[in-house]
């Protein structure tokens, strides 16, 4: 099992989260979360005040699945979520030791 | 000691006011015996009074409030909003306790009397004098139509100063101010006899025969004199550019100079946490300031509805030369540049109000805007204060250039209503006098500004005496929500 950690532009979470509902992948975990990458922030002017802002507004989703699915998931993930543009984020494969279904006690992939 | 307990400042503001209270005469609440006849009140101007009063409040709670509050960072909102509301309340009290009296009574031409201490003598039928001859309205819409100018007046002060005040230091200065700063300057700008008193005077020189004429000379420049120092320079002002604007704003500089800066400035992101709230706040101000400009009139009529007039393309053409200068020189035009400037806009045309014509009130706006966003952006970063929402840049340096604009603006030639003189019989529009009226209105300016700069590095010194002006930088850090009042803004 693995997690699949993306993080996107905040408008393009539907988009993906319908490409991972059609490969089967059915459930995440969204956290909205600021950082910088190679793009770099803006500047935000007021009343003649200047502020260089670094991090962005981002999402991140996390999504446990079957070693099996990982490829098909970060190619739905990359699919769906890329504009070209610079700022479309980034994904991240971690290993998952083990899962439980809190509701059943169903255990590893029978829990995903 | 004191200093170690903030709540003292408060306890000290309202003891004095319940003390007051105590010990006033009940004798005081029973009418004057015997006034005069009076003609009968006209109920057009008092109904108009009774809603630009209400007017006025509205720009104050919510308008300035939510204006300010969106402008600091979250973790102050609660902090200004708590300022201006507790300003607002406690003025009220004070004014008519004994405010009303030191600014509207005879006295000197520096400061009023106690004549009308816990408005004493006033009742229903008492009848307060307008800018018309027999036109009086009630004298109880007038003193709560004077008293929502008290209460905004300090208020727009707290924003100078804002986020790095105690709540107890502004418990006890906004009272202190009040009393040495705002009523001395109200009457010396406001405080004259009306113009029914000038004209009975000049009526009866019209008719004394050749012994009597002394004597009724006398009379009329004895009337005359009952009014304020800078009334008689001939200093107009019809709304409050002195009184108002300039008076808090160079108060808020000196606090803003004497606590010091935020903690980080400079250095730290302290960008507004809502500019929806201030977007709120400053179209409440304008619907509100119809009642400040317009009402300041104290009739409907043409005079009011000329104030209103300009108000509106004063405050109209101050935003857009604010927007489109500060598109041109910063490449963006933002939202808070129309607001500042629609801000700007109206405090230029505060005191120009009754006297400019439109298109005169439309120069006054363009210029100010520009102005005053020249002020907060470069002569701020230049200098280094840290006016934190800009009262200074725009309120002080917008009323100066209404108060000096408004001495050129107010030229019948250039579209202006004139200044009436009435010891003519009947009233008559008086001839203009260019650079005198100019030096009248920057003797206004001059004195505005040392009195209240004088007096509130004093008042500000003895409030850090007797409580201190600043919370710890651990405080500050927290936020003063947190940390002076228990609560916060936004719960999540």
């Amino acid at each position: 099992m693995k997690i699949v950690m993306a993080i996107i532009k905040p408008f393009k979470l539907d988009e993906v989260r319908d490409a991972l509902t059609a490969i089967g992948v059915h459930g995440m975990t969204v956290t909205e979360v600021k950082g910088y990458g190679r793009q770099k922030g803006h500047t935000e002017i007021y009343r003649g005040a200047e502020y260089a802002v670094s991090f962005l507004p981002k999402v991140k989703i996390e999504v446990a699945v079957d070693t099996a699915q990982v490829d098909k998931t970060v190619d739905a993930i990359t699919a769906a979520a890329k504009t070209g543009q610079i700022g479309d984020g980034k994904i991240f494969i971690l290993g998952l030791d083990s899962a439980v279904r809190i509701r059943t006690g169903e255990t590893d992939a029978a829990a995903l | 000691m004191l200093k170690k307990t903030p709540v003292c400042a408060g306890l000290a503001a309202l003891a004095v006011i319940a003390a007051a209270l105590l010990f006033s005469d009940p004798a005081f609440a029973e009418p004057a015996a015997a006034a005069p006849a009076l003609p009968p009140i006209n109920k057009g101007d008092n109904a108009w009074m009774l809603t630009s009063t209400v007017l006025v409040l509205l720009m104050t709670i919510p308008g300035l409030a939510l204006f300010y509050a969106g402008l600091v960072r979250p973790k102050n909102a609660l902090s200004v909003l708590t300022h201006v509301f507790y300003t607002v309340c406690i003025v009220i009290l004070i004014w008519c306790i004994y405010g009303y009296s030191l600014a509207f009574t005879g006295g000197s031409s520096i400061i009023g009397g106690f004549e009308k201490i816990f408005l004493k003598g006033v009742t229903a039928d008492s009848q307060a004098a307008t800018f018309s001859v027999g036109a009086n309205i009630s004298e109880y819409v007038y003193i709560t139509f004077q008293m929502t100018f008290a209460a905004i007046t300090p208020a727009l002060i707290v924003g100078a100063f804002a986020e790095r005040m105690k709540f107890s230091a502004v418990a006890l200065f906004i009272p202190l101010w009040v009393t040495f700063v705002y009523f001395p300057i109200a009457h010396m700008v406001w405080y004259w006899a009306g113009p029914d008193a000038i004209q009975d005077a000049a009526k009866a020189l019209a008719a004394a025969g050749p012994d009597a004429k002394a004597a009724a000379q006398a009379k009329l420049d004895e009337v005359m004199a009952d009014a304020g120092l800078v009334f008689q320079w001939g200093a107009i002002d019809f709304a409050g550019g002195t009184v108002v604007h300039i008076n808090s704003g160079i108060a808020g500089l000196v606090g803003a100079l004497l606590v010091g800066k935020r903690t980080g400035y400079g250095k730290e992101l302290m960008p507004p946490h809502s500019l929806t709230f201030t977007m709120i706040g400053a179209s409440l101000l304008w619907v509100g300031w119809f009642g400040f400009n317009a009402g300041s009139n104290l009739e409907a009529n043409g005079g009011a509805a000329l104030a209103m007039i300009n108000s509106f393309v004063a405050t109209a053409a101050a935003a857009m030369s604010w927007m489109f200068a500060e598109w041109l020189v910063k490449g963006k035009p933002s939202l808070l540049g129309a607001l500042s400037g629609c801000v700007a806009g109206l405090v230029a045309v505060t005191p120009a109000a009754g006297y400019a014509g439109p298109m005169g009130a439309i120069v006054l706006g363009l210029i100010v805007g520009v102005v005053c966003l020249f002020f907060v952006t470069t002569v701020k970063n230049a200098l280094g204060y840290d006016d934190a929402l800009d009262v200074f840049g725009v309120h002080c340096i917008g009323g100066i250039v209404g108060a000096i604009g408004t001495g050129i603006l107010v030229n019948p030639l250039l579209g202006g209503a004139g200044i009436i003189d009435y010891s003519a019989i009947p009233p008559k529009v008086a001839d203009y006098d260019f650079w005198a009226q100019l030096i009248s209105q920057c003797k206004g300016v001059l004195t505005t500004l040392v009195w209240s700069g004088v007096g509130s590095f004093i008042l500000y010194k003895v409030v850090d005496i007797l409580v201190g002006l600043r919370p710890s930088v651990e405080a500050e850090r927290e936020g003063l929500d947190i940390t002076d009042h228990g609560e916060r803004a936004y719960t999540m």
